[in-house]
């Protein structure tokens, strides 16, 4: 038999209650999972860098160039889990050249096309200006051309046209930060515009999706900067890791109260689905959602972070704990991605049944392409820090 | 004092006309003829949703050949039922006219898809009997004429 | 004097391939703007405007439109792929009810629970709404679902990338993944039999006439003659679908 229909039947024969008979197929996979928890550190990393800069929180200057290469190595992968999870993935240009103005999906290509081309790139490429075109001086050979091409052949670096490009580099952070919100926002308006599932359909959803995100782009960057640093032989930088530490803190507080809030307003309003939500959330999401992401992915790092604040403890020991914060952090965000993505999709329509989810290992839709696809940004992160090293840029004289 | 125009400005003003003229221009090659004639969809995609073949004829085509049948049905209580309800879909047989082209069901089974007892079923809707009970071991059609149900075979 | 002619020449062929350049720019320009802000929905009051309706009632469950539907149609004859289907609700008199759709019912129906437990029991035939204002329409990221002239929701197999969207969106859980075409697959209330003048393949076969399906734009017509003279229903209305499917002696247990 045709293995998708064998385990088709293997599923049918674990659902439970009653399902329309079309959602035995459950459509969207751990790949649609790994794409918002892609978007969010994206949007993460951003505000984090723009902090920096909007802001002048200058302690977090050693991260600043870290976190905008982070969020271009990620935001390049960003729509890869999408594009290979179409059954007609050599169709998918469609959603450019025919955007359907009503469908969310569609008009994400645009919010991610504006994003990269106007804000990341841009950005990072005022930023580096003056550095490519010393570098492209120094070198010989291709790696001169390469540095000449990436200016676009402005080699102007006179103080005045240095000046403009932190001028304008300014605006673009500026616009970058809506841009960015937007960005995630969009990618949790996805699911909260569904009005036929009850459990994504709330306004508070994209709210919810942008400071999930913000958690995990700031937890990422916090560990780049830290393995960076062990692979570079140099210190980590206590104060970055505490004013980071900090961030991390208050943004968690936000998203545990906002997703609280979403909670609390479900359980009370208890309307239709009331019964079939909570059934899913006390056998079937009990694990990822009140273990992953309630403990590991918020209490813990919370009660943590608020130790932090108020206590002092040895250097080492201090950055081991952020270390596995921001690994528990990033759990606790994937897991939240799961459980709206495939927990939405474990309860039928009809509110009286459950499906199962079984994630394959192989193929188009299994775990080691999701795996590629979270792997894939690291490497694409390494090559930008080794064609742009943020150490070795030309410091900027005021 | 001249107006300054920072030489990052035109340069980018240029790359981005030339990915966002490419982009048209390609989306132009790629965009289908009749798309956005009548909303947003590919128009000739309506003449593509007419094309399939049929494969239930419609009790017409039936009758066309099998008058008896219809005069016969005519007469009792399944004269509302249409032929490929219970023979399937037929317009293989219209085309051929081979026997071995039409389903001819039997078997208690069959019949008491519609007949069989359910709670579900009206009793206005359906004449149910039951299969346990009612002349265990025989087929339907050994004493009752599907096409006049109520003329029994002696 | 050579020299000359070349310039002349080049500035002429310039002026030209800018000319051509410029023109096919233009028209890419104007091209894209006319889909971008896709014309209006023609309302071609010559067609008619399809609604169907659904009569619990008179619904035996013999699964006999489900099979139909599949042979007419080329669906999988795997029992997780149905354009439509049949569910029996049974109400027992502890209130608890229990829903069945066995292969959707193609096979027919056995009652299960026993007789002396039951409060009340009915089939549900389910299928497409063809929703006026469908969310799957909404939903897709490319314009290929939408509502035709005649108002059937239908989809451009040729056209679409299978995100799966429109199946999420969908809350009668009417769509899924053609296995084989690997596109959206729903109802298309057999448009292909309805230009042909013949009615779908489910109410073609339909023994007891508790499918109907007619023009809701005819007010003399017997769908709306029906529509005025029963109690009709929609499913899920609060979702403000806009669905024409309309079901008579709907019980408040069907979602």
């Amino acid at each position: 038999m045709d293995p998708h229909f064998q385990h088709l039947y293997d599923i049918l024969a674990h659902s439970q209650g009653y399902i329309f008979p079309n959602e035995i197929d459950l459509q969207w996979g751990i790949l649609i999972v790994v794409y918002p928890f892609i978007t969010g550190l994206v949007a993460g990393a951003f505000i984090l860098a723009s902090l920096e800069r909007v802001f002048k929180v200058k302690i977090l200057k050693p991260t600043y160039q870290i976190a905008l290469l982070t969020a271009l190595s990620f935001l390049l992968v960003a729509t890869m889990p999408l594009i290979s999870h179409l059954s007609q993935p050599q169709r998918a240009y469609e959603i450019m050249i025919t955007p359907h103005s009503s469908s969310a999906m569609a008009i994400f290509g645009f919010v991610y096309l504006w994003y990269l081309m106007v804000v990341l790139l841009l950005e990072i490429w005022f930023d580096y200006r003056h550095s490519m075109v010393v570098w492209s001086n120094e070198k010989t050979g291709i790696m001169k051309w390469v540095y000449k091409v990436l200016t676009l052949g402005v080699s102007d670096i006179s103080p005045r046209t240095l000046r403009w490009d932190r001028k304008l580099g300014y605006i673009i952070t500026v616009v970058g930060i809506p841009s960015a919100f937007i960005l995630h926002g969009y990618v949790g308006f996805i699911f909260g515009s569904i009005k036929a599932n009850p459990w994504w359909s709330t306004p508070l959803m994209p709210i919810i999706f942008l400071f999930s995100a913000m958690v995990s782009g700031i937890s990422m960057v916090m560990l780049i900067y830290m393995i960076i640093s062990y692979f570079r032989k140099k210190s980590i930088e206590l104060n970055v890791l505490d004013s980071i530490g900090k961030f991390l803190f208050f943004v968690l507080i936000l998203d545990f109260t906002l997703e609280g809030l979403d909670q609390i307003q479900r359980i009370y309003e208890a309307e239709e689905s009331f019964e079939i939500i909570k059934l899913l959330v006390s056998s079937k999401l009990y694990l990822t959602l009140f273990v992953s992401q309630g403990l590991i992915g918020t209490i813990i790092p919370l009660i943590t972070l608020a130790f932090l604040q108020f206590y002092k403890y040895q250097i080492k020991l201090k950055k081991t704990i952020y270390f596995i914060i921001g690994i528990f952090v990033l759990i606790g965000v994937y897991s939240m991605r799961w459980n709206v993505v495939i927990g939405g999709q474990l309860f039928s329509k009809s509110f009286s049944g459950f499906t199962s989810f079984k994630v394959g290992l192989i193929g188009l839709d299994g775990t080691l392409m999701a795996v590629f696809w979270i792997l894939l940004p690291f490497a694409i992160l390494a090559f930008l820090l080794w064609l742009l090293p943020p150490w070795k840029m030309i410091p900027e004289e005021d | 004092m001249k107006f300054y125009i920072p030489p990052q400005i035109p340069r980018l003003a240029i790359a981005f006309a030339i990915f966002i003229s490419l982009f048209l221009l390609l989306r132009h090659f790629l965009v289908p003829d009749t798309f956005g004639k009548y909303g947003h969809y590919r128009a000739a995609s309506l003449i593509d949703n007419e094309q399939p073949e049929i494969h239930y004829s419609g009790q017409e085509a039936c009758f066309k050949c099998h008058q008896n049948i219809e005069d016969k049905k005519a007469q009792d209580v399944h004269s509302e039922i249409h032929c490929e309800t219970c023979h399937g879909p037929g317009e293989k047989h219209v085309i051929s006219s081979k026997a071995e082209d039409i389903f001819k069901p039997s078997g208690r089974e069959f019949c008491g898809k519609c007949h069989a007892l359910n709670a579900a079923k009206l009793k206005s809707a359906v004449f149910q009997i039951d299969l346990e009970k009612h002349n265990v071991g025989k087929n339907c059609i050994e004493c009752h004429n599907p096409h006049q149900p109520w003329e029994m075979k002696k | 004097m050579g020299n000359e002619k070349i310039r002349i020449s080049r500035r002429k062929f310039l002026k030209n391939a800018t000319m051509v350049a410029g023109a096919a720019f233009g028209y890419a320009w104007l091209k894209s703007s006319q889909v971008l802000l896709f014309a209006a929905e023609p309302k071609d009051e010559s067609l008619p405007w399809y609604g169907i309706v659904i009569d619990i009632q008179k619904c035996i469950g013999c699964g006999s439109c489900a099979k139909a539907c599949k042979n007419e149609n080329d669906v999988p004859k795997e029992p997780f792929f149905f354009r439509t289907w049949i569910e029996q609700y049974t109400v027992k008199n502890d209130g608890s009810v229990n829903i069945v759709s066995p292969n959707g019912g193609i096979d027919g129906f056995v009652q299960t629970v026993p007789t002396e437990e039951i409060f009340k029991s009915f089939f549900v035939p389910k299928m497409c709404n063809h929703c006026a204002k469908s969310p799957c329409i909404q939903v897709c990221p490319v314009g290929a679902t939408y509502d035709s002239p005649e108002g059937v929701v239908l989809i451009d197999e040729k056209y679409c990338i299978g995100c799966r969207y429109c199946v999420q969106a969908c809350p009668y859980g009417c769509r899924f993944i053609h296995p084989v075409k690997k596109v959206a697959n729903k109802c298309t209330l057999c448009y292909h039999r309805l230009k042909k003048g013949l009615a779908p393949a489910c109410m073609e076969v339909c023994p007891t006439g508790a499918r109907m399906y007619g023009n809701l734009r005819d007010k003399n017509g017997e769908l709306v003659k029906f529509l005025k003279e029963h109690t009709t229903q929609v499913l899920r209305p609060h979702l403000n679908t806009g669905s024409k499917l309309y079901y008579n002696a709907l019980s408040s247990e069907v979602r």
